[in-house]
């Protein structure tokens, strides 16, 4: 096979840190080539390289494209040869529709009047091609992340796409639409659409991949042909981590106390449309010490849930009671909550996590100034003291913990949003998809912290789409569907078959 | 997995240096480019710029931009503006003028009752951005015409004045001095050197305290040199100044702000939380603390300083007139962004929004003694604006 892509000895350095160090990388035509490395290993910027984000001057080594040498100055070049990326953060404009979005930038006009018959025309064979139902005119915000990740692949194949790559796209994707997501994928590559996925899903790369190639630290290790014989995916990890990973999950003897937080008869509605109830009758209990799950599809209301109960951070006409140790309490501002000892962990943490400008040491003492402050004076020492610790324990990799947040790697930003609510010492911690774009080190890492704060009597809750860490994890799992409590499920008697099959049979009984 | 950062070769001096001077280039940046324009206003006129008398006049004349740019830089941070406070300024000069001119109202009575009226109005335009979630903008753009029109309504259309002898020492007074001298003021001199050596004694503490935590990121010589500056430009002017009058009661008034707002940003929980919320207003809210009474207070501080500086100003001319504070938001808030502040929020210094008052007031003042018209001023004024952001935007990109 020839190769359509040829990266030779890339070196990218930032301040104080070398983010690539002489990778070689070189993808055939036609194939699909996965990319995996722990968080912050290089993968994205390499990727930004190739694309042109970072141009030609600010990194050194030679790009070949098709066979000829490039200096990408923008993406703009980039994209002119077929090489389109879809960044981790998805760049659509929610405020306009799946047409729009999809021809932003580069509409069929003619002198400078759009020509809408043909946006919409070319927009429905597109999406017709990528598989969903949907109308062009409907509002991209409208749409759940998994139906976005489709308009973002519908745009790239507008710009007739070559190669194309995608920078962690399942990361916040559930089971059926990840398996919808690495179908097409395979589709295009049957339609000779070579492209370059960046993942921390190893069962999903072994789907779809025909060539692995792992980066550690900024170098690019080995790569892998896995298009005939798999791989086991141990020998990607010990590639991945550089050292042998045994088990996914830590090991854990639960000591279960008695009840301490519950939730009775919690209802809540739409904060746009308050005459729609979202989440309906809901009741749960967590014990001292105990691991609790939540599964559920996209939208099935668990992140409603969790935030309607910390403070009402979401939600109106919010009714229920919510009970600490047999007391009712009031958890109807965040403050409040957060003075009760609940922590929630959010799913977004670009939006709603981090302030991306600030400092790792500043974003984790947030929630908690005064516990780093004297008579409202903040001890810039003991507030860096804490990140330091933090740093440490969670093994957050950055230049310092004065490093803005903005500039770490995606799976390192979620270890910082973990940080500053750990400094919280919550007796309530809720954990919203807490592993989302964390490679398999950190997880393990995070996940031993999870189960040292259970086994210091605290209570988790724990929402995630990933089941197996679901069962892997929980003592206790729930299952919601459409606002309402569907299931529940002891661990030794949960599987994925029964907690898909309450899904499916609660969404039939309507 | 090693930290493969902390495993770096250690960086050779000069990267460092420059490594640190591109993240800090602004501050010193700055700094500089006032010390040019003052130099470049010093040869053009002919020595005139740094007399005693005009380097009086020029701290006088700046004042009130400066104390309105302290809060102003606030409600930046915070992800907003304001552009009533040149009208609030005015009506607060009026309403000074009205109580004690008219009224007889005794001068700190007035005094209380104007700031209070600052405060409620600052209150009145914050509870519209904070609780109803109008846009800053528009809330104090309607201010802005409303208190421009009270002002007039107050004074009738007329000048008011003059004030009480003990209000206009409030901006045209001068620190009593112990040994009377007609040549030099010696209390001022010496009241200068202790303020530049208490700031060198601050900023050594500060230093040695940060390297024992390994936090300090400024090389040696880098320090030494901006401190041992510092101190002597205090010297120069407290030595200026006191070959005059001596230091403006204006002048201390305007110091303990700038040392209490610095303070304030730099190492208070309220601070930090302000700049929080101007980064991530919804990360902040679900952080615990309370986005919208914070954004009030800001307002609030807001509307006290306007009134404070309405005051200065009016002392200052002794009289109320309905054209007072005409256009001086502009100059606050363009002090702001010279300053390094950031439209969108959430960045922002003290330091900064003072210097860049300072760089305006030497280019109005300059300006003026050269005898440049009002006209061109404002293009120039218009123009360092706009270059001072480019050249800020155009590093943060590189
Ligand atoms: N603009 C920047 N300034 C400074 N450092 C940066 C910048 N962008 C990336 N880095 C650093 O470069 C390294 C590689 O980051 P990158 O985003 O490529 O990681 P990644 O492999 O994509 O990780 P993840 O799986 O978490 O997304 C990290 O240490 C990161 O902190
Ligand atoms: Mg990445």
């Amino acid at each position: 096979m020839e190769t359509i892509l040829e990266m030779r000895s890339i070196t990218k350095e930032f301040p104080g840190v070398v983010a690539l160090n002489q990778v070689n990388l070189s993808v055939r035509a036609g194939e699909i080539h996965a990319i995996v490395g722990e968080n912050g290993a290089g993968k994205s910027t390499l990727m930004k390289v190739l694309s042109g984000v970072y141009p030609h001057h600010s990194y050194s080594g030679e790009i070949a494209f098709a066979g000829q040498p490039q200096k990408f100055r923008d993406i703009g070049d980039s994209e002119r040869l077929g090489i389109i990326i879809i960044h981790q953060e998805l760049a659509l404009v929610p405020q306009l529709s799946i047409a729009e979005n999809i021809f932003l930038g580069n509409e069929p006009s003619r002198h400078g009047i759009i020509d809408w018959h043909q946006v919409y025309a070319r927009t429905r064979q597109l999406l017709q091609q990528v598989g969903l139902k949907e109308s062009p005119s409907t509002l991209v915000g409208d749409l759940g992340v998994g139906k976005q990740q489709l308009v973002e692949i519908a745009k790239a194949l507008s710009k007739n796409v070559r190669l194309l790559i995608l920078d962690e796209p399942t990361a916040s994707l559930n089971e059926t639409d990840s398996d919808a997501l690495l179908e097409l994928l395979l589709e295009l590559q049957r339609e000779g659409i070579t492209s370059i996925l960046i993942s921390h899903k190893l069962n999903e790369i072994a789907k779809v991949a025909d060539r692995i190639t792992v980066i550690r630290d900024g170098m690019a290790i080995e790569t892998m042909d896995c298009a005939d014989a798999p791989i086991p995916e141990n020998r990607v990890i010990q590639r991945m981590v550089g050292r042998e990973m045994s088990d996914r999950y830590p090991p854990r003897q639960p000591a279960i106390g008695d009840i301490v937080f519950e939730v009775r008869n919690w209802h809540a509605n739409h904060p746009q449309h308050p005459e729609r109830q979202v989440l309906k009758d809901i009741n749960l209990q967590v014990r001292r010490g105990e691991i609790v799950g939540i599964a559920g599809l996209m939208g099935a209301g668990r992140t409603e849930l969790a935030m309607s109960i910390f403070g009402r951070a979401y939600g109106k006409r919010i009714r229920g009671d919510v009970y600490l140790h047999g007391a009712a309490v009031d958890v109807s501002t965040i403050s409040k909550a957060i003075g009760h000892g609940i922590a929630y962990v959010t799913e977004d943490r670009k939006g709603l996590g981090l302030v991306l400008h600030d400092d790792i040491a500043r974003n984790i003492s947030l929630p908690n100034l005064a516990r780093v402050a004297r008579g409202g004076v903040i001890d810039r020492t003991r507030e860096t003291g804490v990140a330091r610790d933090y740093r440490e324990k969670l093994r957050i990799r950055c230049a310092g913990v004065t490093q803005p947040v903005v500039n770490l790697s995606g799976g390192n930003q979620q270890k910082v949003v973990l940080s500053k609510w750990l400094f919280s010492q919550p007796e309530v911690l809720i954990l919203d998809e807490p592993t989302r774009g964390v490679d398999v080190g950190a997880k393990y890492e995070i996940y031993s912290i999870i189960s040292q704060l259970a086994a210091e009597g605290k209570c988790v809750l724990m929402i995630s789409s990933e089941m197996p860490e679901l069962l892997g994890m929980c003592d206790r799992i729930y299952v919601m569907n459409e606002g309402s409590m569907v299931a529940e499920f002891a661990a030794a008697e949960a599987s994925q078959e029964k907690i898909m099959s309450a899904i499916v049979r609660a969404g039939s009984e309507k | 997995m090693n930290d493969h950062i902390a495993t770096l070769p250690p960086t050779p001096a000069g990267k460092k240096y420059s490594g640190f001077l591109r993240r800090n280039f602004r501050e010193y940046a700055m700094f500089l480019s006032l010390l040019v324009i003052m130099a470049f206003f010093q040869v053009q006129t002919e020595g005139t710029l740094l007399m005693p008398l005009n380097l009086t006049n020029l701290v006088l004349q700046n004042s009130y931009i400066v104390i309105m740019a302290l809060a102003m830089l606030l409600v930046i941070v915070a992800g907003h503006i304001d552009l009533s406070v040149g009208s609030v300024a005015g009506f607060i000069g009026a309403l000074a003028a009205v109580l004690m001119v008219q009224h007889g109202v005794p001068v700190l009575l007035a005094t209380v009752l104007c700031l209070l009226a600052g405060a409620v109005i600052g209150a009145a335009q914050g509870y519209f951005v904070a609780y109803h979630r109008i846009p800053s903008f528009i809330v104090t753009l309607a201010g802005m015409l409303v208190f421009k029109g009270l002002a007039l309504t107050l004074l009738d259309g007329q000048s008011l004045g003059p004030f009480p002898e003990i209000f206009q020492k409030l901006s045209s007074g001068f620190i009593p001095e112990v040994i009377d001298s007609d040549s030099l003021h010696p209390g001022s001199l010496l009241l200068g050197c202790l303020a530049a050596g208490a700031l060198l004694l601050l900023a050594m503490k500060q230093r040695a305290a940060h390297l024992r935590h390994g936090m300090e990121e400024e090389p040696t010589q880098f320090f030494w040199a901006k401190q041992l500056l510092i101190s002597a430009i205090i010297v120069f002017f407290s030595y200026k100044l006191a070959a005059y009058k001596g230091l403006p009661n204006v002048l201390i008034i305007m110091s303990l702000l700038i040392a209490l707002y610095q303070f304030i940003t730099n190492r208070t929980t309220i601070g930090r939380r302000i700049y929080a919320l101007g980064g991530n207003e919804k990360a902040t809210r679900l952080s615990g603390i309370n986005t919208r009474r914070l954004t009030f207070y800001t307002f609030v501080n807001m509307g006290v300083l306007a009134a404070l500086a309405g005051l200065v100003f009016a002392a200052r001319l002794n009289t109320a007139t309905p054209k007072a504070g005409l256009g001086f938001e502009l100059d606050v808030i363009a002090a702001c962004f010279i300053g390094g502040a950031s439209a969108s929020g959430g960045v922002g210094k003290v330091m900064g929004a003072v210097i860049g008052a300072f760089i305006m007031g030497v280019m109005n003042n300059g300006m003026s003694i050269l005898g440049i018209g009002i006209d061109y001023q404002q293009v120039i004024k218009g123009l360092v604006l706009l270059a001072a952001v480019w050249v800020d935007v155009y590093y943060k990109n590189k």
